[in-house]
């Protein structure tokens, strides 16, 4: 199961990132995770939202550049060695990382990992086989 | 100081009936020798015999560059190759650069009119050239190389590039005379200063030609004060001659006398074509008179300037042409590269996914002309990684650098930010301050 990402495009000048929000809170879109990646002239937007349609058609009706991607939500214990013993797994088959990022769950005692792998679908068989939980949107937005 | 003072002072009426002669024979070359020429003539039913005084010549045909292109590369010589001791190619497009052909006598006569540039300048024997114009199919280099050994000079054959190593030499070796373009120089002094090297007391310089790109009285200024010198103004093109077309004299640094017993200068209005008088603006064309292996009829260079027949204080008789002020089309010259807009929207075009929605920002930094290209992104390019778009950046720069030899350095921006206009898009922002 695989959770839906947006990206968008971001210009590395100011108050682009308020732009983004202002036109997200407008539509009434609710941001549960968050993540920029930055290079010297542009940056990469990419949230996890509580209505991924409204979101986007949001964002392009003001001009921004976006793509909707597959990542991978996994929950692990917020214990020291969580996020390591995924790591574990995922080395062991060779699957490699491309970027990720984390965030603490309001109702629980687990963290929320979001992923994005070279191969997600043999990340998630490599995860299941594990017993790891696997997240849908839907889940992402609700823990 | 004049190299050749039999030619470079004719009085007028002994010019032009030198003019007339050499053109006659020109047009009577390029007639039996050219078939481009002559479908042109044919076509307007022009006979060389109807060429019988030098206000006749608008009657000819302009030659442009698409003409020289579309012959691309040896349809527009007018010998044989056996008769070609060299050729030359303008920088710019793809697969096809503009390329001309010089037989000896051709040679020998771009020296004398480069050895006529230098000695304009104050330069002689005794002198050591440090000759920084790129060596190559470029005809700056060995051009101003041939002009400044049959002056008697010695020549330090630096070309361009390396730029440490040229102030060492410019230290150790002393030479007393540069040729480069204006904005080399300026960079030249901004690295010797760097290594702790004053351009204006550590270097024996005492003059410097300048030419390839367009350049203001400012820089000129800004020239003479950084390394101590006179900066003279020379002016050439490929499809011309190269560099010796026209050149400034030291005693009055003011225009550029066009060497009329070779080349005949006139000013057209670039929309009707029609020619016009001296002393207005408009688009430059010239007719070389002398050339044998490329002679170029009528052709429009596209430079924007206007002739000045005043008589000189140097005791030339040439006709004078302004500093160039500008271009009737769009193309660029980015250290001393012709770069056409429309080029470089066909390279970005070739990357699968991009839109024509682009931006040419030129730049002159530290001394240096610089592209930034802003390109669009869109949905079939955007990518949520990182490298996936870095790998686009550096695709338009690896194709540019390829197509041009210039770099530059691209930058995605978001959509519909470069202003769309009614009609043209405005493609070029040129912030150089020139």
């Amino acid at each position: 199961m695989k959770a839906e990402q947006i990206s968008v495009f971001l210009e590395n000048k100011s108050g682009r990132l308020a732009e983004v929000m202002r036109v997200l809170g407008a539509a009434q879109v609710n941001i549960r995770a968050l993540s920029i990646a930055d290079t010297s002239d542009f940056g990469i937007l990419r949230i996890i939202v509580n209505d991924k349609e409204k979101a986007l058609a949001a964002l392009k009706e003001n001009n921004f550049t976006v793509s909707k991607t597959e990542v991978v939500a996994v929950e692990v214990p917020d214990t020291p060695g969580g996020l390591s013993k995924i790591l574990d797994l995922l080395d062991a088959k060779k699957v490699n990382v491309e970027y990720m990022y984390a965030f603490i769950e309001r109702h629980s005692e687990n963290a929320l990992i979001i992923f994005r792998f070279d191969e997600n679908d043999r990340a998630i068989e490599v995860l299941q086989k594990a017993g790891i939980t696997i997240l849908s949107s839907q889940e992402v937005y609700n823990r | 100081m004049i190299w050749n003072q039999e030619f470079e002072t004719l009085p007028r009426e002994a010019l032009e009936s030198l003019q007339l002669k050499r053109l006659q024979a020109t047009v009577n070359r390029v007639y039996a020798t050219v078939p481009f020429y002559k479908k042109k003539f044919d076509e307007i039913g022009l006979k060389p015999v109807h060429i019988k005084t030098l206000k006749d010549m608008r009657l000819l045909p302009f030659t442009v560059k698409t003409d020289l292109r579309d012959n691309y590369p040896f349809g527009l010589f007018s010998v044989p190759m056996s008769s070609v001791v060299r050729v030359h190619a303008s920088s710019g497009t793809t697969g096809k650069p503009i390329v001309v052909g010089y037989t000896r006598r051709d040679i020998d006569t771009w020296a004398e009119l480069m050895a006529r540039t230098l000695t304009a300048a104050g330069i002689h024997q005794g002198d050591i050239v440090h000759n920084a114009y790129g060596y190559g199919l470029f005809t700056g280099g060995l051009g101003a190389h041939y002009g400044a050994e049959r002056i008697g000079a010695s020549v330090v054959p630096i070309s361009g590039g390396n730029t440490k190593r040229q102030i060492l030499i410019l230290k150790d070796f002393g030479p007393t005379a540069i040729t480069c373009t204006p904005s080399y120089a300026l960079h030249l002094a901004d690295v010797a200063r760097e290594m702790g090297i004053d351009p204006a007391r550590d270097f024996k310089l005492r003059v410097g030609c300048f030419g390839a790109e367009a350049w203001s009285e400012n820089m000129r200024a800004q020239i003479e004060k950084t390394f101590n010198i006179d900066a003279i103004d020379i002016f050439g093109l490929t499809e011309v001659i190269g560099p010796g077309v026209s050149s400034e004299c030291l005693e009055a640094k003011n225009g550029l006398h066009v060497f009329e017993d070779h080349f005949i200068p006139e000013i057209i209005d670039p929309a009707s074509g029609e020619p016009l008088p001296w002393g207005e603006k408009g688009e430059l064309v010239f007719t070389s008179i002398t050339k044998e292996a490329f002679p170029v009829i009528r052709y429009r260079t596209r430079d924007l300037t206007r002739l000045n027949a005043e008589q000189c204080v140097c005791g030339r008789t040439f006709v004078r042409m302004e500093r160039i002020t500008g271009r009737t089309d769009d193309m660029l010259i980015i250290r001393g590269v012709n770069v056409f807009p429309s080029q470089i929207e066909s390279a970005l075009l070739q990357i699968e996914g991009l839109e024509p929605h682009y931006q040419i920002i030129v730049d002159r930094k530290n001394n240096l002309d610089t592209i930034e290209l802003q390109v669009e992104v869109n949905e079939k390019i955007f990518s949520d990684e990182v490298k996936k778009l870095e790998v686009i950046e550096k695709r338009v720069v690896h194709d540019i650098k390829e197509m041009f030899g210039v770099s530059c350095t691209c930058k995605l921006v978001e959509p519909k930010t470069i202003a769309r206009s009614e009609g043209k898009a405005q493609r070029v922002i040129d912030k150089r301050k020139i």
